[in-house]
């Protein structure tokens, strides 16, 4: 490998890690900050994708359906938190397990009825159909480098909503002690209403802006999942700034194993994942 | 109920002394018996109708009736009584699924499945049993390899032979190294070792094989390396929403017009219309192809659109070709299934006229078929001839 390709494949792995933050991050908030084991992840990357596609099937523009369906999802969260994750709090971390498993068949089927079983293209918006020639025959597409900036930019605010804002310091008072927080007068409900939504929404985002490089396709949601858990767990629980590491680390792992020891690519991840909870139990950057 | 009169001669003998109750016989009398007396053949049907396959498993099922339907709703003069099972691709639970279909339903033949690990599961519970088993699609070598019998038969591919054709193609097109790329896992491999044999043959040099964990979708990496790489082709196997994603990376990451793309039939069937124009070009072998324009595609063509209101795709044609082979097998005993032997001579001596074209089976009961070369024309998988003339299976392992 020349020097040229290794920077290329550098690239790719940052690329690839910014995406997984990207997918990641709606996980690490509602199991990193709210402490829900919510399996149902995947399924909100899932109705992201479908909506992303039939919407922008409809209005003929990707960014015109991306607008229209955040708000479809802001509201599918809060309707899911007000019926039926709000019962699950004060019970053990087994029933939301159960809970949400049932929900990703409840999204599959409903996907099914809905959009049939096909595969589905959503083309990349016209501005951004253009490839960077990098060398004399590998071009880098400009819509994957717009995606890494748009991680970049989401991660920035996630980091400022949690660490530096008030809001974000309720939610951080709400995970720590839910009780003395709703004694100070402090609405935790409505704020974990707000902060479940908020994680369906990133989930189901991530989905649509992911949606022209990755095909529409049913179970697409559980090829996330587990990666999504990875992310969370390498990280440490709870942190942004952990999970963007966790995200880099992967995606750089996984780029190079594939090309230096495709033989155990597919271990590689979780190899790191032992690794580093040998070394630090509770994450990179997890609290003790 | 209403179609006593189809009773043939041996099972109105059998069941001349519980005739007053063949009325009632569906609700009052255990399955098992019912059927016997309406001398019906029981056909299993395992195939997946939930899950990521459940459109092949649709297809392979339209086809299998309406080959059942063309020949007046009987075979060998029988009528056909479903049974059905929804395998939900999923290999872990194969053998509890086929045993459903052969000791609670007992079947007279299992028609299956989509998935090649389910096939594997499969095959380990009939070959104990010996109930006739026909294969409509997995493509899983060992079935008609090393764990191959006499009651298995398959109407569909071996994955070995979806691209071994390509070697001769490439070599044709002038190409003298190759890089092979697919996920890794067992189709996946059994598909690159057939190209690998045929690219060889003739004189041409795989410089690299290529893989990425199944079901994996991230190929930034690996196109990057192809760059570097530089070969004189490329050849993939990937499917479903797989391959659409890896034609529009190919495509993306400037490779297209540069190294061209080949592949199995299964990297541009049925993702065409999810793509847009990055499948343009991309030429495939595969056991079917559009535009056959012979008499038998057509009007198996217009029979699937009419009946169904789809279009038939290659699993449709497969469905219908295990319809064909079971018909030939029953034909050859007239009907009398129990004569097992008699029914597995009737297959193995058939020719069926298949709208893929006319095939036969080869010793281990996988088609000996015409390999088509496709080419991506818009939305369609054009055939630009046959690629390798009757392409048998090597059934390596295969004792039987």
């Amino acid at each position: 490998m020349d020097l040229a390709f290794f920077l290329i494949q550098l690239l790719n792995g940052l690329q690839y890690g910014l995406l997984l933050f990207l997918v990641a991050s709606g996980l690490t908030l509602v199991f990193g900050i709210m402490g829900i084991i919510n399996l149902a992840h995947g399924s909100f990357y899932m109705v992201g994708a479908y909506l992303a596609w039939s919407l922008a099937g409809m209005t003929g523009n990707l960014a015109t359906a991306i607008l229209l369906a955040i708000p479809l999802t802001v509201i599918l969260g809060m309707a899911l938190e007000r019926l039926l994750f709000r019962h699950l709090y004060s019970r053990d971390h087994l029933y939301q397990v159960l809970l949400t498993y049932g929900l990703i068949l409840v999204f599959e089927e409903l996907r099914s009825l809905i959009w049939g079983d096909d595969v589905h293209g959503v083309a990349v918006p016209a501005l951004l159909n253009a490839s960077i020639p990098l060398t004399e025959n590998l071009s880098y597409p400009v819509y994957r480098l717009a995606i890494s900036g748009v991680c970049l930019l989401l991660a920035f605010a996630l980091y400022v909503l949690i660490q530096k804002t008030r809001l974000g310091m309720m939610i951080r008072a709400g995970a720590s002690n839910r009780d003395m927080v709703q004694s100070l007068g402090i609405d935790i409900k409505l704020i974990y209403t707000l902060v479940f939504a908020m994680g369906v929404a990133l989930a189901a985002f991530a989905g649509m802006i992911n949606a022209p490089l990755s095909s529409v396709t049913p179970n697409m949601g559980s090829h996330v999942l587990i990666i999504c858990f990875v992310v969370v767990v390498i990280g440490g629980i709870g942190s942004v700034k952990g999970a963007m590491a966790a995200s880099l680390m992967i995606g750089l792992a996984e780029t190079f194993g594939q090309v230096l020891v495709p033989e155990v690519a597919g271990m590689i991840v979780y190899v790191l994942m032992a690794m580093v909870l040998v070394w630090r139990p509770e994450g990179l950057f997890g609290r003790h | 109920m209403q179609k006593k009169s189809n009773y043939d001669r041996r099972g109105f003998l059998l069941g001349s002394s519980a005739l007053a109750g063949a009325t009632a016989a569906g609700t009052l009398l255990p399955a098992g018996i019912a059927s016997a007396q309406q001398g019906k053949i029981k056909v299993g049907l395992m195939l997946p109708s939930t899950g990521t396959f459940a459109q092949l498993g649709l297809a392979i099922t339209n086809g299998f009736k309406l080959a059942v339907e063309e020949r007046g709703g009987k075979l060998g003069g029988r009528e056909i009584e479903y049974f059905t099972v929804d395998d939900e691709s999923n290999p872990a639970k194969a053998p509890e699924n086929v045993s459903k279909l052969v000791q609670r339903d007992k079947v007279d033949v299992v028609i299956g499945t989509v998935h090649s690990g389910v096939v594997m599961g499969m095959a380990k519970v009939l070959k104990e049993s010996g109930t006739l088993w026909i294969n409509p699609n997995g493509g899983a070598g060992a079935m008609t390899g090393a764990a191959c019998a006499p009651n298995f038969f398959r109407t569909s591919f071996s994955n070995w032979q979806t691209t071994h054709a390509l070697g001769k193609v490439l070599k044709a097109k002038g190409h003298k190294t190759a890089v092979f790329i697919t996920w890794k896992y067992a189709a996946g491999e059994e598909m690159m070792e057939g190209f690998k044999e045929g690219f060889e043959k003739e004189g041409g040099k795989l410089v690299k094989e290529l893989y990425t964990p199944f079901p994996q979708v991230e190929f930034q990496a690996l196109l990057t390396e192809i760059a570097s790489i530089k070969p004189d082709a490329v050849v993939a196997f990937f499917a479903g929403g797989g391959a659409a994603k890896f034609l529009k990376d190919y495509q993306a990451a400037g490779l297209k017009g540069k190294i061209p793309l080949y592949g199995s039939g299964f990297l541009t069937d049925g993702v065409l219309d999810a793509v847009g124009d990055a499948g343009e070009g991309v030429e495939t072998t595969l056991h079917y192809a559009d535009g056959l324009d012979t008499k038998k595609d057509k009007a198996f063509r217009l029979a699937y659109a009419k009946t169904f209101k789809l279009q038939p795709d290659v699993y449709a044609v497969q469905g219908y070709d295990a319809g064909q082979l079971l018909a030939a097998g029953l034909e050859a005993v007239k009907g009398n299934v129990a004569d097992k032997a008699g029914v597995i001579k009737g297959m193995e001596a058939a020719k069926i006229d298949s709208p893929r074209g006319v095939w036969t089976l080869s010793k281990a009961h996988n088609p000996v078929q015409d390999m088509y070369l496709r080419k991506v024309v818009g939305k369609e998988n054009k055939t630009m001839g046959v690629a390798w003339k009757a392409l048998a299976d090597p059934a390596r392992g295969c004792k039987a």
